[in-house]
């Protein structure tokens, strides 16, 4: 069984955010990290891999990103994954969520892959479509958000956690898989494991590669485009109800409908 | 001359900060406060190997790719959050699973070191008595041989891990006899926990290290096989004093976490504290005494990376002893002088168990007392530098 697990590297959340002149992402002068919802999604595929009986099962990273990007698929070696495989092309910058989707699909399909992993969304981008266009592109049935995942030969049983109810899915392999947060709780990183990624292969690939033309992907590709940004304005200082006359109460709850937050 | 650490222990402080940044740090206050033991964090530290850095991959352990350095690195990441679990960390390896390890037969070695490696075990390491700490020469607990079993009698005291729901045994050392000179014969013996006779005292009552297990141990006619001595009979000084020599390091270690705690506290806290209209850290008096965090930081850490890479590359024991007593010493008086620092710089609150420094504060103490108190490593330099010391 081979798991092919989608990560993205991703901006970390706490350093300061910065944008190009063309209204894209930095992903290349800023500090970045394998996105944490992606982290699910590795220690899913580590668990199948170790729960197949076959003993041959492995798990190969995707990522598609610059050249800094690799530190996302050595993090998910370090976890335990068994290889990486990592598109990098200066053509890519600027890709929207069709074009990365077209990439990731033609490395998927390049590799073969029983089951395909994904996070339940970036941790930057955050639109949670990358799987459900990879799953079109690849002609596969889609399972996304599972919160449980049971592996079972061909058969692949999820539970997916709804406001309203809680569904039980059952699909067949090839496929592809997002899941929660609630799926499971990463590892962190061993020294053992941490020595053992510096031996583990990782391969670069190109659009060339894919068999992509470089005006299928990128800024100009894009369906959609960043027309301006601004920075979230420095939170003000705020309301400070004094409760006086006992009306403190009542004020807050005004303050909150106020708001629409009751 | 190499100053930094490797990409992969680089890699390895991340992953063993985010764990402890994760699973140990938002309980620390809590598990200090109730006197708690979490058993369930010690699992976590060994699944996530850190018990086996130092150990062989048939028992479990990281085999050729650990070292001792990479022990270091996680007693100074956990110590950061919490000392008392890495204290916990530090004697579980240092002191429990080393003296196995090192002086083990194979059969003993395939007892206990799986589970001791894995963290679903505790080993504790009696060799301090209420007659005999500095002078750990004067042990009183004895063992004698009767009809193919040790019999030991005796008590110990301030013994780490000992008495945990998870302690598997306790290595004591015992007098075993009368050597030629007229000196005790000293021995090691492993003492499995349930044994008839040995009585694990209720946990003391310490001034900090709240949350890591220490009890006084008692033995009346305790029966263990001849085969549970560890090591050649009579020597059980010598290897005591070799398995100190790690656990210095690993203590200083410790402390470079604790120093390095009160200067991520302190520079937090000097940015956001206000007084007279500006933050404390515009405050030469304040700002200085940050800076001098960050040498003692520095300083403490590079003596003792020097002596766990000295270890690693298997230099010269002498050139090893001396550098280990020397990290020890300066590493755990910075450690105190950080605390006593840090809680000046949070001012009342500092003295406040709402605070980590507070708890930081009683925590340091210690480390200038354990493994081996600071005039113990003064003594051992001054031999070492060849002086006539007492
Ligand atoms: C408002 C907006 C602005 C954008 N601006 C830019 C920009 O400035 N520059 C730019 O380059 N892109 C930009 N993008 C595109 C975006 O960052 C992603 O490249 C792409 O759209 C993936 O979508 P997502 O991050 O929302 O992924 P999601 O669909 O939320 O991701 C779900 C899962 O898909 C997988 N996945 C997603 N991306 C990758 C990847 N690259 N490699 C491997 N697996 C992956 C992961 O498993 C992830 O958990 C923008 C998108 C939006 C919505
Ligand atoms: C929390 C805690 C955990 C511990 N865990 C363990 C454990 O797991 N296993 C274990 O075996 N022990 C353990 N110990 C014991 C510890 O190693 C001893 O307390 C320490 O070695 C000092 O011995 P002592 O308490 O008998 O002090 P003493 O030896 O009585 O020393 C009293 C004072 O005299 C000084 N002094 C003594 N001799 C000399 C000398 N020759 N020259 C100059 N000054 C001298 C000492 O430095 C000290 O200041 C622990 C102690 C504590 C507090």
């Amino acid at each position: 069984m081979k798991i092919v697990v989608c990560v993205k590297y991703v901006p970390d959340a706490t350093a300061d955010r910065k944008f190009n002149a063309d209204n894209t992402v930095d992903r290349v002068g800023v500090q970045g990290m394998l996105s944490e919802l992606d982290e699910y999604a590795v220690e899913e595929a580590l668990k199948i891999r170790d729960g197949d009986e076959s003993g041959d099962a492995q798990v190969v990273v995707l990522t598609m990103g610059p050249a800094d990007a690799r530190a996302a698929i050595l993090k998910s070696l370090q976890m335990g994954a068994d290889s990486g495989v990592h598109i990098v092309d200066d053509a890519i910058h600027g890709s929207d969520s069709v074009g990365s989707s077209l990439l990731l699909a033609k490395a998927v399909e390049r590799q073969g892959a029983d089951i395909v992993l994904c996070g339940m969304a970036s941790t930057d981008g955050s639109m949670s479509v990358i799987p459900a266009m990879l799953a079109e592109r690849l002609g596969v049935p889609q399972v996304t958000f599972a919160s449980e995942v049971t592996v079972d030969g061909n058969t692949v049983r999820v539970r997916r956690d709804g406001d309203a109810a809680t569904e039980v899915i059952e699909a067949s392999t090839p496929l592809v898989l997002s899941v929660t947060d609630q799926s499971n709780e990463p590892r962190y990183p061993s020294f053992k494991g941490i020595m053992a990624a510096k031996k583990k292969p990782v391969e670069e690939i190109t659009l060339a590669d894919l068999g992509v033309a470089a005006g299928d992907v990128g800024l100009e590709a894009a369906w959609t485009k960043v027309e301006a940004y601004a920075e979230r304005p420095p939170r003000s200082a705020g309301a400070i109800v004094t409760d006086e006359d006992g009306t403190g109460a009542n004020q807050l709850v005004e303050f909150l409908a106020a708001q629409k937050f009751v | 001359m190499n100053f930094v650490l490797s990409p992969e222990h680089e890699a390895f402080r991340a992953s063993v900060r985010e764990f402890a940044e994760a699973e140990i740090a938002p309980h620390a206050t809590e598990w200090d406060r109730k006197h708690h033991f979490p058993v369930d964090v010690v699992r976590k530290m060994g699944a996530l190997g850190l018990f086996g850095l130092a150990a062989p991959e048939e028992f479990g352990g990281a085999g050729e790719d650990g070292d001792f350095t990479s022990l270091c690195v996680a007693i100074e990441e956990i110590g950061r959050v919490d000392q008392s679990m890495g204290i916990t960390l530090e004697a579980a390896v240092g002191l429990g699973i080393n003296p196995i390890l090192t002086y083990g037969t194979d059969e003993q070695k395939q007892t206990w070191l799986p589970d001791l490696v894995a963290g679903s075990a505790l080993a504790g390491f009696g060799l301090t008595e209420p007659g005999a700490g500095s002078d750990a020469g004067a042990t009183a607990t004895k063992a004698e041989l009767v009809d193919g079993q040790w019999r030991i009698n005796g008590s110990k005291q301030f013994i780490t891990n000992s008495g945990s729901d998870i302690t598997s045994l306790v290595t004591v050392t015992a007098r075993t006899g009368q050597r030629e000179d007229g000196r005790a014969e000293v021995s090691t013996l492993i003492i499995p926990s349930g044994t008839a006779g040995f009585v694990v005292e209720p946990a003391y009552d310490k001034l900090g290290w709240h949350a890591s297990d220490t009890h006084p141990l008692t033995f009346t006619d305790v029966l263990v096989p001849e085969s549970n001595l560890l090591g050649a009979r009579g020597r059980g000084f010598a290897q005591f004093l070799a398995i100190l020599d790690d656990g210095r390091v690993a203590i200083a270690a410790l402390a470079v976490g604790c120093i390095q705690a009160c200067l991520d506290l302190s520079v937090q806290y000097a940015g956001e504290r206000t007084t007279f209209k500006v933050p404390i850290g515009a405050k030469q008096g304040v700002a200085f005494q940050i800076a001098d965090l960050q040498v003692m930081a520095e300083a403490a850490r590079v003596l003792t990376y020097k002596a766990a890479a000295l270890k690693d590359a298997g230099r010269p024991m002498a050139e090893f002893k001396q550098a280990a007593a020397i990290a020890k010493l300066y590493a755990t008086e910075a450690a105190v002088t950080a605390t006593r620092i840090a809680t000046q710089v949070f001012g009342g609150y500092g003295f406040m168990e709402e605070y980590p420094v507070a708890r930081f504060y009683r925590d340091a103490k210690v480390l200038e007392i354990g493994e081996g108190t600071s005039e113990v490593q003064r003594m051992l330099i001054a031999r070492g530098l060849g002086l006539p010391v007492e």
